[in-house]
């Protein structure tokens, strides 16, 4: 999978659990420039992320990505 | 309509994802809601469970606000006060514990009976004291989780018997919240336990959300939970749907008894397909017994409908039925018919038919019914029950005779017809009624009334039971409740008065009736007693106030009818009327009232 596309799926999951069509993520895009971004949205986007790429995230990668980039490399090296 | 990503069967996984759009479009939808203020004490995170929970309410015609514990908090709110929810002032407290907070009163191996026994008398002993604290202090309807299973049995099989098995002791703290659910009013429970098995526990459990976010469950598990607990709440605040209007040809038996022929359908336990639509008639057979009111909504000849009805291995009978509409008529204008021959909103309507045409033509035209997505017979049942329409959380003995009642109605408008004389008819029911202030065993189906009724309802103020009692007994009240007899039977507890005593003026909080003794003097015997009890208390004057809703237009003149003379009238129609009490005669002539004969 392309990093064009694993962007691709992520910003369509992003948009649909924040509700807001205008956001596009980049690898630098952290909680802070997401309003609704709070930690307990975390825990759905994680989820629904999870689910669009068909992989679970381990609990030490849950609580230690900083940014969407790191999130996109941990899908890279685990989606189907 | 309901919102069908809102009902059984759902997807978890999606609705946490949708829940802002959808959150989005219901508040859109320009429902009118009650608003509800809903306490949740929680033993675990509560966030998305309070989400989930606001969904399924505002699909079901109640808007919550939300008071939550800080996390895991339950019991220091419950025990030691917390302003902010006092100044919440709750209408049904929720208490979110589940397994996860019983790990400090399991019982280790090494320890005697008397200690487990004594470690199980502490734990449950300390979800009582919070119960009876909260009562005391917030005077609202208590909803408790009990305990679904533990994650892994040290015993193995014999973890469900042996006194040191968790099985064991989380069989007994339900059994124990079951028992005080039994005896105490205005306490209910959420069944965790059956929701997590049918959920399936090991999809339930999942270690990793509680140790990351502190959740009791599964993630995709939340709106299974928060859904059985819409159920209980919606229901609690007269949310119920009341009748469940059914089609016949693949509904309640297979095939088409037109084409077919009575012979011809399969009902009874002579196929597998037979067999399945006997056990769905046993299941909408029992729903009379709670209290749901059954109607036919068929396309067919009456006279085919009525001999499938009456196929010699099937359940349902056709007097099971309210109203059997068979014709060709558009099932949605058939369920508006019927529902108007009731006297019912059709939003209390479920409507059950395998047929996907009809479901989304009744969908798309009748507002407010509920249409379950029945596809295979063998899952009718499931779809049904688990969508929980008709949730019992107070039964009346009213409940278990609404169906005989609703005929024996059938029955009057028949000996109406001939009569040329509408006083003569009234007087040859030869009526009976008790108006009296609230005594204990009706406070439930008061309270039920109170939340139920919408047509005949000046105010529509909905109580809580602890409301009533509370009404009943400050003695700044005169509550009044009528129960109604005539010839062809008891009609239950059909009206209730509230008015306010302050100095000369008694106003009238609530003023309502059931749709059912329409057109019976009743209320006129009502306002006579009332005035009575006024007169007694020192009133001179009884104020009456009319506030308009979608639903009670019949009322919009009552007090004027009474002999009330309007003092005032706002933009939106609210209208405050006034009598005096000194120049009132009685209206009620027909119907002898406190008579004390049976």
């Amino acid at each position: 999978m392309t990093e064009t596309e694993i962007f691709t799926r992520l910003n369509r999951v992003f948009r649909k659990v924040f509700d807001d069509p205008s956001i596009t993520v980049t690898r630098k895009t952290t909680a802070k420039d997401i309003e609704d971004w709070d930690s307990l949205e975390h825990i759905t986007l994680i989820g629904a992320v999870e689910r669009e790429f068909r992989m679970r995230f381990t609990m030490k990668e849950v609580s230690s990505m900083k940014n969407v980039g790191e999130m996109a490399d941990i899908i890279a090296s685990r989606a189907k | 309509m309901p919102h069908p990503s809102l009902s059984y069967p759902f997807d978890g996984k999606e609705l946490l994802e949708n829940k802002k759009s959808l959150r989005r479009e219901l508040l859109a939808n320009g429902e009118k809601r009650i608003p509800k203020r809903i306490a949740v004490l929680g033993g675990s995170t509560t966030n998305d469970f309070c989400k989930m929970l606001e969904l399924f309410l505002l699909d079901q015609g109640i808007e919550p606000t939300f008071y939550q514990s800080e996390y895991a908090q339950f019991w220091q709110d419950a025990m030691f006060g917390n302003p902010t929810l006092d100044e919440f002032h709750p209408d049904v407290i929720y208490i979110h514990t589940s397994f996860r907070n019983l790990q400090n009163d399991l019982p280790e191996m090494d320890w005697t009976e008397d200690a487990v026994e004594q470690s199980f008398r502490d734990a449950y002993g300390r979800y009582e004291t919070m119960w009876k604290r909260l009562r005391e202090v917030y005077r609202c309807p208590i909803l408790q989780n009990n305990f679904e299973f533990p994650p892994y049995r040290l015993l193995g099989n014999r973890d469900c018997w042996d006194p040191h098995g968790a099985v064991r002791f989380v069989n007994r703290m339900n059994d124990a919240f079951a028992a005080y659910a039994a005896r105490e009013e205005s306490f209910y429970l959420c069944d965790l336990q059956y929701v997590s098995a049918c959920f399936g526990l090991d999809r339930w459990l999942d270690d990793e959300v509680w140790y990351l976010y502190k959740y009791a469950c599964a993630l995709e598990a939340i709106p299974h939970w928060a859904f059985n607990v819409a159920r209980v709440v919606k229901s609690l605040f007269g949310r119920n749907k009341k009748a469940l209007a059914l089609d016949l040809d693949n509904t309640l038996w297979g095939g088409v008894v037109g084409d077919d022929g009575v012979e011809g359908i399969e009902i009874g336990e002579e196929t597998a397909t037979a067999e399945c639509f006997r056990a769905f008639q046993t299941y909408v057979k029992k729903q009379k017994s709670i209290g749901v009111m059954l109607t036919v909504a068929s396309k067919n000849d009456l006279q085919n409908a009525l001999d499938g009805l009456n196929h010699p291995d099937g359940v349902l009978r056709p007097d099971d039925f309210i109203v059997i509409k068979a014709d060709w008529e558009n099932k949605d204008r058939n369920l508006l018919l019927t529902a108007s021959q009731m006297d019912l909103g059709v939003d209390s309507f479920v409507f059950a038919d395998d047929n996907p045409t009809e479901r989304a033509l009744v969908a798309a035209n009748v507002p407010g019914v509920a249409v379950p997505k029945l596809t295979d017979p063998s899952s009718y049942i499931r779809t049904l029950d688990r969508n929980g329409y008709f949730e019992v959380t107070v039964f009346s003995a009213d409940d278990a005779k609404r169906s005989e009642m609703y005929r024996a109605n059938a029955e009057r408008a028949e000996l109406a017809a001939t009569f040329g004389d509408y006083t003569e008819y009234l007087k040859s029911l030869d009526m009976r009624a008790d108006i009296l202030p609230f005594p204990e065993v009706y406070l439930a189906r008061i309270t039920q009334l109170t939340n139920k009724s919408n047509q005949f309802n000046l105010t529509t103020r909905r109580y809580t039971e602890e409301e009533i009692r509370a009404s009943a007994s400050d003695g700044r009240h005169i509550c009044l409740y009528g129960k109604l007899w005539d010839r062809f039977g008891d009609n239950g507890v059909v009206s209730v008065v509230i008015g306010r005593l302050e100095g000369e003026e008694l106003h009238m909080e609530l003023w309502l009736m059931s749709c059912r003794v329409l057109k019976k003097d009743m209320e006129f015997a009502m306002l006579d007693t009332l005035v009575e009890e006024a007169k007694q208390k020192g009133v001179r004057r009884i104020v009456g106030y009319y506030f308009p809703t979608a639903k009670n237009g019949m009322v919009k003149d009552l007090y004027g009818r009474f002999g009330f003379t309007k003092r005032s009238e706002d933009e939106a129609g609210n209208t405050v009327w006034e009598l005096s009490t000194e120049s009132y005669r009685p209206q009620n002539h027909v119907i002898r009232v406190n008579s004390n004969e049976s």
